[in-house]
């Protein structure tokens, strides 16, 4: 097994904080992993990506030219990266801001992130519903691993926003698991 | 325990555990965190961390400190490597212990942002004038940016002479797990003599560290000695290899190219395929006699992500003896492994 992620959104919608976590869970489940950010120009408001690989063997090069899965936060990530995603992957796709019609090719699950984000408290937990229904659109990963991977990655000092964020995964995992 | 650690930070923690006292940088992608990182880990180790306003500065300031034997390093990328060749140059011609990081991106000019292999001649064919070496360490994961650098400031104060650190943009942005010491280790003391510091001349006489050499003579013995000390850096001489002892090809690579170059060796391998691997871990030395002694049985698939600039010292080092292909991609473009599979079946038929 061996998979390529990529994750695009505005910058500020947490892409690579998402992104941290998925690798951060693949390490708990004993698999390879590297993370891969675009870097230089990013802003907020901006278009910002990370590249994450998951797999059973050493990674070579960290970058992924043709994802098995997309996490398209907005619009112009999906218009960018999907036409890259294989024949046989998967795009999952933030409907809340854009539904892309259905075409032949990756299969496509739309998920309405900041809505259930907003149910769950706050739209900015977005990202953490992303990842959840990564979980169960996807099974590279199990949800406890993605869950676990929250309190290490916002630390002790963002305590508080532990749990507002671990239930955020948990709705977008429900939202497809269910 | 690993951890996920990012190539830049994981080269930081390798300084600190070196030992470094100084720290010089000017800002540049695909390295900016080294800095950031390093004004605060500098900060809570209670060392010494300076913005300079310029490269030529940072590479002057790490001359400075260097001269009263302290460890000083200064990190950037190929275009501001490129404006300290002239601190460079001189740091070797005064025999002065320094480490300099160069996180390469695609050029040449201000070229790109992207990680890239386009320095290697500049790195190990004496980027600034004068006929001199740089022992050249090449990291090929977010641990040895981690163990190269601890190790480098060692190499640099046993030869006196500066120490490169040959990074790319990849290995730099990426993140990986590492397994790195909770806590900065212990500072080594180096066995080496301290006797040619310059720490105030007082009780002794006064000592002069300078490059220009004017009598007659004089500096053609330095050079020799100069020579002497580059053929002895022969022993810091490391490499990998994997399956060569059949192979009859054996793909080369260093940093992001040999990542790359492992993979397919384990495809290659896994479909039957007599390939090899081999990467360095030292550009200078080259690990020439090893690919020379290889070379009896096996050819060669050099990888860079450069149009060719190590397959020159691959190809000196085979001297015929057996085939030497290469394939690469400059400016940001990274060797497609399919495309390295493809060239390694035809050159096994």
């Amino acid at each position: 097994m061996k998979k390529g992620i990529i994750i695009s959104g505005f910058g500020g919608q947490g892409v690579m904080l998402a992104g941290n976590i998925l690798c951060r869970a693949g390490m708990k489940e004993d698999k390879f992993v590297t993370f891969f950010p675009s870097y230089g120009a990013e802003m907020r408001g901006g278009t910002a990506n990370c590249q994450v690989i998951i797999s059973d063997t050493h990674i070579g090069a960290p970058v992924v030219q043709y994802p098995d899965i997309l996490l398209s936060f907005n619009k112009p990530s999906y218009v960018k990266f999907s036409p890259r995603v294989k024949k046989e992957g998967r795009i999952l796709v933030n409907s809340s801001l854009y539904k892309p019609e259905e075409n032949p090719g990756p299969e496509l699950i739309g998920i309405p992130a900041n809505d259930i984000a907003r149910e769950c408290g706050s739209p900015i937990v977005l990202n953490m519903v992303m990842i959840g229904a990564f979980a169960a659109g996807t099974k590279i990963l199990g949800i406890g691993s993605v869950k676990d991977s929250v309190p290490e990655v916002l630390t002790e000092k963002k305590k508080n926003l532990w749990d507002i964020n671990i239930r955020a995964v948990e709705a977008g995992y429900n939202y497809l698991g269910k | 325990m690993k951890k996920l650690w990012k190539g830049n930070h994981a080269l930081v923690e390798g300084a600190l555990a070196g030992g470094l006292d100084a720290y010089f940088g000017y800002p540049i992608t695909p390295q900016n965190e080294v800095p950031e990182y390093m004004s605060l880990r500098m900060k809570q180790e209670k060392r010494v961390f300076l913005q300079a306003e310029s490269e030529l500065a940072s590479i002057n300031m790490v001359f400075g400190a260097a001269l009263t034997g302290k460890r000083a390093m200064t990190t950037s990328s190929s275009p501001g490597i490129s404006l300290m060749q002239e601190g460079i140059s001189y740091l070797v011609g005064c025999e002065l212990p320094a480490v300099i990081v160069n996180v390469q991106r695609g050029g040449p000019g201000l070229g790109n942002i992207a990680g890239a292999q386009g320095d290697y001649f500049q790195s190990v064919k004496g980027g600034g004038h004068g006929d001199y070496r740089l022992i050249t360490l090449t990291p090929f994961s977010v641990q040895e940016m981690y163990e190269m650098t601890r190790d480098s400031f060692d190499l640099a104060f046993k030869y006196r002479n500066p120490v490169l650190i040959l990074a790319d943009g990849v290995i730099g942005q990426m993140l990986e797990p590492a397994d790195l010491p909770e806590k900065v280790p212990p500072r080594k003391e180096f066995p080496y003599s301290m006797d040619w510091i310059l720490d105030g001349a007082a009780g002794r006489d006064s000592r002069f560290i300078r490059s220009l050499v004017m009598d007659e003579g004089g500096l053609e013995q330095h050079n020799y000695r100069l020579w002497d000390k580059f053929a002895k850096m022969e022993k810091e001489i490391s490499w990998e290899e994997h399956g060569t002892e059949d192979a009859d090809v054996i793909l080369v690579g260093y940093g992001t190219s040999a990542r790359i170059n492992l993979d397919v060796y384990n495809s290659a391998r896994k479909n039957g395929l007599k390939a090899g691997y081999f990467r360095l871990r030292t550009a200078f030395p080259f690990p020439s006699k090893r690919l020379s002694e290889l070379s009896s049985r096996s050819g060669f698939l050099v990888t860079e992500m450069s149009m060719g600039q190590m397959v020159e010292d691959v190809r000196l080092a085979v001297s015929g003896r057996s085939d030497v292909e290469f394939y690469g991609r400059p400016a940001g473009g990274l060797p497609e492994e399919e495309k390295i599979y493809g060239i390694l079946e035809r050159m096994l038929k």
